[in-house]
Parts: structure tokens; sequence; C-alpha cells
């Protein structure tokens, strides 16, 4: 694979896709510390939302340490370098959210929606379009619609304004030819002005393979977390990331050895638990399931007594998506009842 | 004179053809028109087959025959935007409209909750909220009704093939204005509402989930109790209505994991959603058709 003299745009998840981890507990003083020594290090995007983006304080998703607008005015005018994006999932964050992210600076909105549902993003895509956002569409779960699909949902964010376009690999279920088909064909049909970029998780160890085929096949923005903190065994750990680009001559823009020390001395110390591919983990990859269902899957199983992973066996099976995390509590109760536990 | 109130339903989607399947079963409510904008649409013409009148020139092509046929009720199930015109036209003449779309401009109507508030005051423009709020605000009203609730959460999770491309351009007015309603009809202090689309095959039944989080301590059983009549009261007119688990206690947050099976009438058994949505609307209508019968209220008097 030759991806030298290539330029990628790095995008961080820790303080998004990593509030999952966290339970969405991250302090502001975290926030801001982490989000600085990202911005020295020379990562041009970061990402700063609740887990499930604006406007997911809830019952079903957590109840955040801060609001978003209490983290966004913490963090963005600290930034010397690094422009803010925020996550926006339409059914929970509304454009009244969007509107305040945009007043507190927020540069980049990603407007994310199930792989085959993109028509539900068209007020907010359109609106971020009209107030100058780099706009970016994020098809979800992508693993369970074709390319073909994915193309036909991608001109449709595309013919709202976005002039971005991400496959996003929520389960972390993918392995490297399906990206390299799924970008591959992303890249074929969509205007060339329109960036692509790729969103892994680690359930399956293949964050690292996945961002290179998917750079090799035409995107231009990769995501990742450091530390991997992040949802699942987490995201594509992105200091690991940078110094296999480095290795490979593509340019990044990021001094590697700072982010190995953000990695190993601000976000490793601050794991509520070690994120790596344990079994369950491990599940959400193997069974296509969203990664942010793993910590809630193990509360169940600590309250109702059924196994974690056979509960996101299960969710899988009847193809639950991002969001529906109301749906592991009633199952486990549902399970514990056949067996006679509850 | 028949106790029956007749009826004209403006929209002939799938909407407006479920609910005349279901009106043609009524004891209360006789339909008699339906009204659309297109000559051709399906919808105008299997209610022409169904018996009913028909008219493709929207409202204004029913007005002049509003008195003669003694149209007492008119259920909306276009959009928005047509809406706060044909409810003006319509209640000129002394018509008592059923709001089925999002614009809201008579009081939220959720029948277990305040139907009966509604019928006794003869409000002349009742709104049926969302799909979600329909099977949703009835158990945040049951915990309410028992003791304060200081936020209620509501996750409606529907069918993919079950969501019109109304609600996908404008997703954001569901979301609020179930929360407004979780607030303002349910009882508690703050709202919250969340819309999940699935896509799966075949399509899930409509499902949701209810939190709320109670000032104080919860009375269990006070609670339980109420859930379950609250259960019953809705299964009146949704069979299909079923608590699947709880309610569930844990510190001071109740929640319950309901399904919404529809009748299959026109729209299909998963779309418990809009079914939910035919089934109240109708009712509603029916509430004011007894309370007429029963004298506890009086039609707006007309000249024969």
């Amino acid at each position: 694979m030759n991806l030298q003299g290539q330029y990628v745009k790095l995008h961080d998840m820790s303080l998004r896709d990593g509030m999952h981890a966290k339970r969405h507990q991250i302090s502001l003083d975290e926030m801001v510390t982490i989000a600085c020594a990202l911005d020295a290090a020379g990562i041009p995007l970061i990402e700063v939302t609740h887990g499930d983006g604006l406007g997911g304080a809830s019952v079903n998703y957590g109840f955040p340490a801060h609001t978003d607008e209490e983290y966004l005015g913490a963090v963005i005018p600290k930034m010397k370098q690094a422009k803010i994006s925020a996550l926006l999932l339409p059914g929970i964050g509304t454009v009244d959210h969007l509107k305040m992210a945009k007043d507190l600076g927020v540069a980049t909105i990603r407007v994310a929606t199930h792989c085959t549902e993109a028509d539900v993003s068209e007020q907010h895509i359109r609106l971020a379009r009209q107030m100058d956002m780099d706009t970016v569409g994020f098809l979800m779960m992508a693993h369970m619609a074709t390319a073909e699909k994915l193309v036909e949902q991608a001109r449709l964010m595309v013919s709202y304004g976005a002039n971005c376009i991400y496959c996003t690999d929520s389960a972390g279920y993918m392995l490297p030819d399906e990206v390299t088909e799924k970008i591959g064909a992303l890249r074929q049909a969509l205007p060339t002005e329109i960036e692509l970029g790729f969103h892994g998780h680690h359930n399956m160890a293949m964050g690292v393979a996945n961002s290179l085929a998917a750079i090799e096949a035409g995107c231009a923005r990769i995501d990742g977390s450091v530390a991997g903190l992040g949802a699942g065994a987490g995201n594509t750990p992105l200091e690991v990331l940078c110094a296999v680009l480095k290795r490979m001559d593509c340019d990044t823009g990021i001094d590697l050895y700072k982010m190995m020390d953000v990695a190993e001395d601000l976000i490793t110390p601050m794991m509520d638990q070690p994120i790596r591919i344990d079994r369950d983990a491990l599940t959400l990859g193997y069974a296509g399931v969203y990664s942010s269902f793993l910590l809630f899957a193990q509360r169940a199983q600590q309250k109702y007594g059924v196994a974690a992973r056979d509960i996101l066996v299960e969710l899988g099976r009847r193809g639950t998506v991002g969001g529906q995390e109301d749906m592991i509590e009633d199952l486990a109760l549902t399970m514990a009842k056949q067996r006679g536990l509850i | 004179m028949s106790k029956k109130l007749k009826a004209a339903i403006i929209g002939p989607g799938n909407i407006g053809t479920d609910l005349l399947m279901k009106m043609q079963r009524s004891e209360w409510i006789e339909p008699v028109w339906m009204v659309g904008i297109d000559p051709a649409s399906e919808g105008l013409q299997r209610a022409a087959q169904m018996g009913i009148k028909t008219c493709a020139t929207g409202v204004d092509g029913l007005l002049p025959h509003v008195i003669q046929d003694d149209i007492r009720v008119a259920f909306d199930a276009t959009s928005a935007y047509v809406h706060a015109e044909n409810s003006r036209k319509l209640n000129a003449l002394g018509v008592i409209m059923i709001d089925l779309t999002p614009a809201a401009i008579g009081p939220y109507c959720v029948p277990p909750v305040n139907l009966a508030d509604h019928a006794k005051n003869l409000e002349m423009n009742v709104n049926m909220v969302t799909c979600g709020g329909q099977a949703t605000i009835p158990m945040v009203a049951a915990v309410s009704r028992v003791q304060a609730v200081a936020y209620g959460e509501i996750v409606a999770t529907v069918s993919s093939r079950s969501v019109g491309p109304g609600t996908r351009q404008n997703i954001d007015e569901f979301t609020r204005t179930t929360a407004g309603a979780v607030e303002k009809v349910g009882g508690a202090k703050q709202g919250k509402a969340i819309i999940i689309i699935n896509p799966a095959e075949p399509p899930l039944m409509m499902r949701d989930t209810i939190h709320c989080l109670t000032e104080e301590i919860p009375d269990q059983q006070a609670i339980t109790e109420s859930v379950h009549q609250m259960v019953a009261e809705v299964q009146k007119y949704v069979p299909g209505y079923r608590l699947v688990n709880g309610p569930i206690f844990d510190g001071k947050r109740v929640s319950c994991f309901m399904q919404v099976e529809g009748l299959g009438d026109f729209l299909p058994k998963y779309a418990g959603n809009l079914d939910i949505m035919t089934a109240a609307s109708l009712r509603t209508a029916e509430m004011f058709a007894e309370e007429i019968a029963q004298g506890v209220i009086s039609l707006p008097a007309r000249q024969h």
C-alpha cells in the first residue's frame, strides 16, 4: 500500500465517543486539559459533545457531568489551531442545539443518521450549510447497508448540502475489504469536491487496518481516539494510527511523541475501565451491534443476571440500530423472565 | 334522529383511509365525506368504492355540503401548513375539528388523560399530538397522578416503513411537540422526547419506553396500580397496546416498556404508531358524540 506524500486529516473522538466509555462524566477540567494537549500536538479537529451528540443528555443515554454548552464554552476559547466539531443525531438533538453550537464557535457539525435513514437529516444539514459550517453527513452502522444503498443515502445528504460524507463502522464489524468496497463506491459516485471520511471501532482489532484501507480508497478524513477512548473496545487508537502513517510517509501534520504522551499521561489514567477487546466488546464487533450498548449490557447483566454477551447477540439478531439503548433493559427483563431469574 | 355524528375526513392518504375503515365500525360516528385535492388519488377512489361521498377540490369543495349533510365533526389528516385554514373555515360552520397534523392550534388531546375535559368544554379544535405522544403520555400521566414527576422522557422506536416523508423532513417537530405534551398533558415538570427509526425487515412493531423521575421516592404499589389501570384505558381503543415490562423502579426512576400493535385495518399491524393516532382521533370524536347524546353538551346551533 502506498500512501506516501498523501495528506489525511485526523479527527479526535476521545472527548465525544470517549464520553460513552466515561458514562458522560468527563470533567470540564479534563476536557480542557486534553483538548489543549491535542491542540498542541497538532490535531486539526476535535469533537466535543455528549456521547450521543448534542441534546443526548437523558435517562436513556445518561446525564452528563456538564451540559454541551458548558463543555463547548470551556474548550473552544482555549484552542490555538484546532477546530471543534459537534455531533448531532436527528431524533435526539434539534436545530436549536445546532444553533447553540454554532454560536459557541463549533466549526464542523456532523449530522448522524442510521445508514438507511438519511432523509431525516435534511433540516439540520440545510441549516448548517446556511450557517456556513463544515457540514458532514455521518452514515452510522454502515455495515447494515450495501454499497449501493450507502451511495443512494450519501447522495441525499449531499443534495441537502453536506460537503463531506462519512462511512461509520459504529459496530466495529467491518473488515478491510468491505471498507475498500464501500469507500470506493462512494468515491466513484460522489463529486470530487465532496470529501469522504471513515469512523472505526476497534472491536475486531481492525481500527488501524480499516483506516488504512479507507485512506487508500479515497478518504480524506479519519476518526480515531487517543488511547482508543471510545465506545466498545474504543475507536481506532489515534497515536497508533499516527505512528503507522508516519512510517508510511503519509502526512498528518501531527507530532507523534506528543500524541503518545497525551495517550499515556492524560487519557489512560482517567479510564474507568481498561479500553480493550474483552468478551463483550468482541461480541459487539462479531454480532454487529452498536458499540455504545456495551456498558448498558454489562449493567443489565449485573442487575438481572443475564450474560451481556447473550443480550448483545440477541440485540444484533433483532436488527437494533444506534440509539436503541432503551431496548437493552427491556430485553434483559424479558430474557430474565424467560429464564426464571425474576 | 340518529345519535351518530356525521363526519368528514380531510386527507385521503394512509391515515385518512385507516380512519375511514375504523369509523365504519363506530356506533357514534358516521363517515360521510372524504376530501382530497387529487381526483386521481387512490384514497378518494377507495372511499368512493366504500360508498362515501368524495370531493377533490379541498375543504372549499366540502363547505357547500356541510349544513345540508349535517357534518358535525371533521378529521384533518393533511399537513400543518393547510390545517389552520381548514379549521377556520369548518369551525365557522360549527364543525368540531380533530387535528391529526402537527399544527396544534387547539389544545393537545390524549384521550384517557384529558379528553373528558375537552368534551365537556366543547373545544372546537383539539390536536392529537404525535404518535409517540399518544403511546407514551398516558404512562407519564399514570405516574404523575400518583405523585409529582420532575422529569418525563419518552423514547419512541418505529419502523422505517411507517414514517412518512412529512415526519422525516421535520423530525424536530416530533421531538418538540411530544416533549411539550409530556409536560402539558403528561404532567411532568420537564419533558424530553426521542424518536428512533429502525429499518429492520420484517418491520418491527412500534415500541416505546417511558422514564419518569419522581420528586420523592416512588410509591411502587400505587404507581404499579395506576399504570395497569391506564393501560386498560388505552386498550379500550387500541387493543394491541401492551405493557411488555415494568413499571420497574430504580431510585426515583420509574420505567415502562410498551409495545403497540395496530389493528391492521388499512395500515399494517406493525404500524402501531399510526394506528394509535387514528384510533385516538376516533375515540375523541366518539366522546364528543356520547356527551352530546347524554345532553352534557350541545352542538353549535344551526338553522335547518
